[in-house]
């Protein structure tokens, strides 16, 4: 079928798809993310065609690559419909088996299904894994059934349905009505409610309007936009497309980091696809709608993702912010207005569309409706996306879904927002997850990054961390931010070197104030936030840096020592083996010494010493014990 | 260096002044630098000023002027490998190659990059090398990896 010209011939299309398909017929799907690409997925799926070729089973069994299912740290995944059987960590080598035993003998291949590393228990489902089973993926679930560039299984999960609808069933004041009843909050970060937004734009005097998606993603950790992007296009496409509509708009930007080659791509074949059969472009399904959109990619500037500086760098120009008012969304886009909206924003319209302000509302908090994707990552069994109802505790996350801290470590704290946000202790982990109960702690929603960090994290550290990127990042248009931010990381490094002085607090604390009222935008404003809130929970372990020259997580490496005890140290050599710096001394039944001048700290002697000994330990705080005379090291 | 090859990126974004990113970004990813010759190009057929390329190619941290090895690595900074270990990683990957963040050797075989996350955080540490990723890496094995590349 060439064009779409109609609703009628739209849904006749997808009645043909969904003619051939059914839900009993035997699947393979592959994810194909980033992330499992980078574990491997390119040969798995060489290996899954040829293997199902060998068995004949090439016509009977579809085999399709997905986008990222978020369980990345567990990839390649492999999942087989009807059932759902999930495997995880697979290699090309484990396809033979996966088909003769999966597929012909309705078997299970026992050692690639999930272990809970908590109790030890097997999960054959992909609905069973308790990472999947706390979710609710309102909108990332739909990544696992489809194929990124194919409109066709697009269209077989109801795509377009949303865009239909809003095109010949409502008006655009209709359309901003139903997102603002739906209480939508932007995820990019602030959460300015959407639909608001929209009417802004849509009541701003002007012909030519615009409308933006920003994928910049410019938070360290965090990824579901990347994801969203890579894994289905085409939502964020109908999305947006909705968005265009109810403003008045006819032509798109987005704006992707160019980090994510993949995004690009396959938003690349998506926007062609909808081009060819009509639903991009003059007189979309003959509505008279037009609308076209082009994809920027971004060069590498963390501001950019900042709205005013995304629309410089449209503009081409260096992306650097200005003071608002003017909004955007009367003087954005070549002075036009324009509306932005961050990538995952644009995918929650189409669920607002289809299942009404009424059902979108239900979900989540008062002030903080919906689902909210979080990358869980960090120190947490579980690492990877999750999917969940505004409202859900912080434990439930971190403890149902993430599995809890590795190694049996200690939680310590849990860093949300990124940059712009803070660190949450243990004793606040009950706090029900939306944008207001966020920044009550001092920390922030943020685009959604959730970094969880064990006893061994030094949180000033941390906080040196996020200002480090910050300086790195700020543009330096305004002088509070490039110097205010420069100075605490001057503060910060001191102390995180042992070089910290009586006082430094109090500075630090006037500087953050400063820096906070007098930025221009608001990553300068912010840029303070992660130091604010870890002197507030964890004041102790500046004062320990600060006082006693000691790093309380034994983490700051200008402040510990490694060193092996002359007691434990069993003289097997798997230290001195590995040790990149040649820094450790030994021999056949001999205790081990590390020479203090030559050793790097990189901590891999520690990893190398056998469970059953753990003769090697950090040290901060106090003076390293001399090394035992040569003429005693001798084992018996 | 071909200039028929900048012509004909600058003609794929039909020679606009507000493509000048991405062209940039274009002649970057066949050159992994940007000679003087092809910003001469550039500034001579957008007839934008030297001045206005030069603020870009240093507002932006994508663009080199400076040649690059033949092998490039990057290592991710962000705070999820951050909190994983990658400043070792990184030092190590230093101490083997004799290298800094945003150094290339004296023989052009490696240039060494630090990113702010590469949207595999839940591998972290994550370092790439050639455009091969790996994940979960541990300062010594990273300086094995290192090892296979000539
Ligand atoms: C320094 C800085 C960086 C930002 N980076 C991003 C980003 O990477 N992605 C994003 O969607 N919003 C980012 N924002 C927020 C945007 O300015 C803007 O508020 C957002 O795109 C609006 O979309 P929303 O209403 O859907 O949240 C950033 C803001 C600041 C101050
Ligand atoms: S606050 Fe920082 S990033 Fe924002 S305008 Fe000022 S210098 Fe630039
Ligand atoms: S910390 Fe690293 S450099 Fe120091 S002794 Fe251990 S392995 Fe060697
Ligand atoms: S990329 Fe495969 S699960 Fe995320
Ligand atoms: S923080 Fe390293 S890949 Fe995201």
């Amino acid at each position: 079928m060439p064009r779409i010209n109609s609703p009628a011939e739209l849904e006749e299309f997808r009645r043909s798809i969904l003619s051939k398909r059914s839900d009993d017929r035997p699947c393979i799907t592959l994810c194909s993310g980033s992330a499992c690409h980078a574990t491997g997925s390119e040969k798995v799926a060489g290996a899954i065609v040829a293997e199902l070729e060998n068995h004949g089973l090439t016509g009977q069994v579809d085999f399709r690559r997905t986008g990222c299912h978020g369980f990345c740290e567990q990839g390649p995944i492999v999942v087989i419909y009807p059932e759902g059987i999930c495997y995880l960590k697979v290699k090309p080598e484990d396809i033979c088996e996966i088909v003769s035993h999966t597929f012909k003998e309705k078997k299970l291949v026992e050692r690639l299904l999930y272990v809970d590393p908590t109790n030890g228990e097997k999960s054959s489902f992909e609905h069973d894994i308790p990472f999947y089973k706390n979710q609710q993926r309102l909108i990332l679930g739909l990544n696992r059934k489809i194929d990124p560039k194919s409109l066709e299984d697009f269209l077989a999960v109801g795509g377009y349905k949303a865009l239909t609808k809003a095109l010949f069933e409502m008006s655009p004041e209709e359309v901003i009505g139903e997102v603002k009843a739906a209480k939508l909050r932007g995820r990019g970060g602030a959460g300015f409610p959407s639909g608001m937004k929209w009417e802004f734009a849509r009541k701003a005097p002007g012909d030519q309007k615009y409308v933006v998606v920003n994928c910049d993603e410019g938070d360290p950790g965090a990824y579901m936009d990347r994801s969203l992007m890579e894994g289905n296009p085409f939502t964020v496409l109908e999305g947006l497309m909705i968005g265009a509509y109810a403003i008045g708009a006819t032509e798109g930007y987005i704006y992707v980091r160019q980090e994510y080659p993949l995004a690009v791509d396959n938003l690349s074949v998506a926007m062609k696809e909808a081009e060819r059969r009509g639903l991009l472009g003059k007189n979309i399904m003959g509505s008279g709608f037009d609308f076209t959109v082009k994809v920027h990619r971004g060069a590498g500037a963390f501001i950019c993702g900042e709205e005013t500086s995304l629309l410089a760098s449209l503009e081409g120009k260096p992306g650097e912010p200005k003071s608002r008012p003017p909004f955007p969304a009367n003087k954005g886009l070549w002075g036009k207005p324009t509306n932005i909206n961050n990538v995952e924003t644009w995918a929650n319209i189409p669920v607002i569309i289809n299942e009404g302000a009424e059902f979108f509302s239900s979900v989540g908090t008062e002030s903080s409706k919906g689902t909210k994707i979080f990358s869980l990552v960090g120190k947490v069994n579980n690492t990877g996306l999750v999917e969940v109802p505004m409202g859900i505790p912080l434990r439930d996350i971190i403890y149902k879904i993430g599995g809890g801290v590795p190694k049996g470590k200690k939680f310590k704290a849990v860093q949300t927002g990124g940059p712009s946000g803070g660190c949450i202790p243990e004793a606040y982990l009950d706090v029900k997850v939306d944008f207001d109960e966020l920044m009550k702690m001092g920390a922030m929603m943020g685009s959604g990054g959730m970094i969880v960090m064990d006893e061994d994290t030094c949180l000033v550290d941390i906080a040196r961390y996020f200002l480090e990127f910050l300086s790195d990042e700020s543009c330096g248009k305004c002088v509070p931010c490039r110097e205010g931010i420069r100075q605490m990381l001057k503060v910060m490094t001191d102390i995180t070197q042992g070089k910290g002085k009586e006082g430094d607090i109090e500075l630090l604390e006037n500087m953050a104030m400063a820096t906070q009222g007098a930025a221009l935008c608001a990553l300068g404003k912010t840029a303070p936030n992660p130091v604010l809130s870890t002197l507030k929970y964890f004041r102790e372990e500046y004062e320990a840096h600060i006082k006693e020259k000691r790093c309380p997580a034994l983490s700051c490496k200008e402040l510990i020592a490694f060193h092996i005890d002359p007691e434990k140290c069993k003289g097997c050599g798997s230290c001195l083996r590995k040790c990149p710096a040649n820094a450790i001394e030994g021999g056949k039944k001999t205790i081990h010494v590390i020479d203090q001048e030559k050793c790097t700290k990189c901590g891999t002697c520690i990893e190398a010493c056998p469970a059953a000994f753990q003769a090697i330990g950090k040290l901060s705080g106090v003076p390293v014990p001399a090394p035992v005379p040569q003429e005693k090291r001798a084992l018996a | 260096m071909d200039i028929t090859r900048i012509d004909q990126i600058i003609d794929d974004h039909n020679a606009e002044q507000s493509s000048l990113i991405q062209i940039l970004l274009d002649i970057q990813a066949e050159h992994h630098w940007l000679p003087k010759q092809a910003l001469d190009r550039v500034a001579e057929k957008l007839d934008v000023p030297m001045n206005r390329i030069q603020h870009i190619t240093t507002f932006y941290k994508a663009f080199s002027q400076v040649p690059k090895g033949r092998h490039q690595i990057h290592v991710c900074m962000g705070t999820a490998c951050h909190v994983r270990g990658a400043q070792r990683v990184l030092d190590t990957i230093s101490e083997a190659t004799g290298i800094k963040a945003g150094e290339t050797d004296a023989e052009l075989k490696f240039s060494l990059e630090t990113v702010n996350c590469l949207g595999c955080c839940a591998l972290g540490p994550v370092m790439v090398v050639d455009g091969e990723y790996h994940g979960n890496v541990a300062p010594a094995q990273a300086a094995d990896v290192l090892k296979n590349y000539e």
